[in-house]
């Protein structure tokens, strides 16, 4: 079972990857482009079928390294049969 | 020397603890040696004996080649169990770069990293003010004193929440701020945007010190400066004091 784990900056941390990436856009003359932030995706094949067990140890993961709790929020989405890869939802 | 750390005040021994990519490992050696005069033991990342020491050093570097985070790797290495044994006891433990890095991680100082504000990783000699005399690195030193030392990183834009922030205020946790070289807080003086100008701070008790500014390198005359050592050599005062030597 495939377990995608997204880490983003909490709201309110400045982003300054994002910030940069976002005047880029601009500049590139995306000029509707009002903010971007930059974040992680993680992929983790787990060896279970059981979705609350792959979610479960997830969490771990994602609170023991993954995520800087100080600086960061994650959120976790499980890959289901027939959901296309990489997909979020 | 073997009244070393049973209260007499002998030959101080240093551990510099060597992890994958660190750098300055050497560097903060030879300060141990030549400002303190230290027996230096170098501890591997995948060691736990740290050889009952006076102070433990984290030096910078690019240990596990930052990936993740800085320092997030470094922090599940079977040395950095043996270290937070020894802080938790009070042992001194100074953090340069990367090493302050690694101790945010380890939840042994407060606050995380983030990427500097311009982006740029940034080389350069900066001013530093003392903000607190309340560490063995800086208990010798005169508050408001203006050190010059260089730093070399791209995440050292040091930030915590506010709440922690006001609570670290309160607790006289701030050791070093990013000032001109007048001294004075303001435009020019910050190289990476972290948040109140911060660029050291130490954990409640004092023991733990982290700073981005590397201090060994700017330890001898023939690097060029000598404000680093002041940081050695508070130490060695501190510890002299504490032997009652």
């Amino acid at each position: 079972m495939t377990v995608l784990v997204r880490v983003m900056l909490k709201a309110g941390v400045l982003d300054p990857q994002g910030k940069a990436i976002a005047e880029a856009l601009r500049r590139l003359g995306y000029a509707a482009v009002s903010d971007v932030r930059a974040g992680k995706l993680f992929c983790i094949e787990v060896d279970t079928a059981d979705p609350k067990a792959a979610r479960e140890v997830a969490s771990q993961m994602a609170e023991k390294l993954l995520a800087n709790p100080v600086i960061e929020d994650y959120e976790l989405h499980l890959e289901e049969a027939g959901t296309p890869p990489g997909s979020l939802r | 020397m073997n009244d070393v750390g049973t209260g007499g005040a002998g030959t101080p021994r240093v551990a510099v603890v060597v992890f994958p990519g660190s750098n300055c490992d050497e560097d903060a050696a030879l300060a141990s040696r030549n400002v303190l005069g230290a027996d230096v033991k170098m501890v591997r990342h995948d060691e736990r004996a740290l050889g009952d020491p006076d102070l433990v050093i984290l030096p910078g570097g690019f240990s596990y080649g930052d990936y993740l985070r800085s320092g997030a790797m470094a922090r599940f290495s079977p040395v950095m169990e043996s270290v937070a044994a020894f802080a938790g006891q009070g042992g001194a433990v100074l953090g340069i770069c990367n090493g302050f890095q690694i101790l945010c991680e380890a939840g042994l100082l407060p606050g995380a990293m983030l990427r500097n504000e311009g982006l740029r990783f940034v080389c350069k000699d900066v001013f530093l003010r003392v903000e607190s005399k309340r560490t063995p690195f800086t208990l010798a030193i005169n508050k408001g004193d203006v050190l010059r030392m260089p730093i070399a990183h791209g995440d050292g834009n040091w930030t915590a929440e506010r709440r922690a922030y006001e609570e670290m205020l309160a607790r006289d946790q701030v050791v070093f701020r990013y000032v001109r070289a007048d001294g004075s807080r303001g435009h020019g003086a910050n190289p990476n945007g972290s948040l109140d100008d911060v660029a050291g701070i130490c954990n409640v008790k004092g023991n733990i010190v982290g700073l981005m500014p590397h201090p060994e390198r700017a330890a001898e005359d023939l690097l060029g400066n000598t404000d680093g050592a002041r940081l050695f050599k508070s130490f060695a005062t501190t510890r002299m004091a504490m032997h009652g030597a």
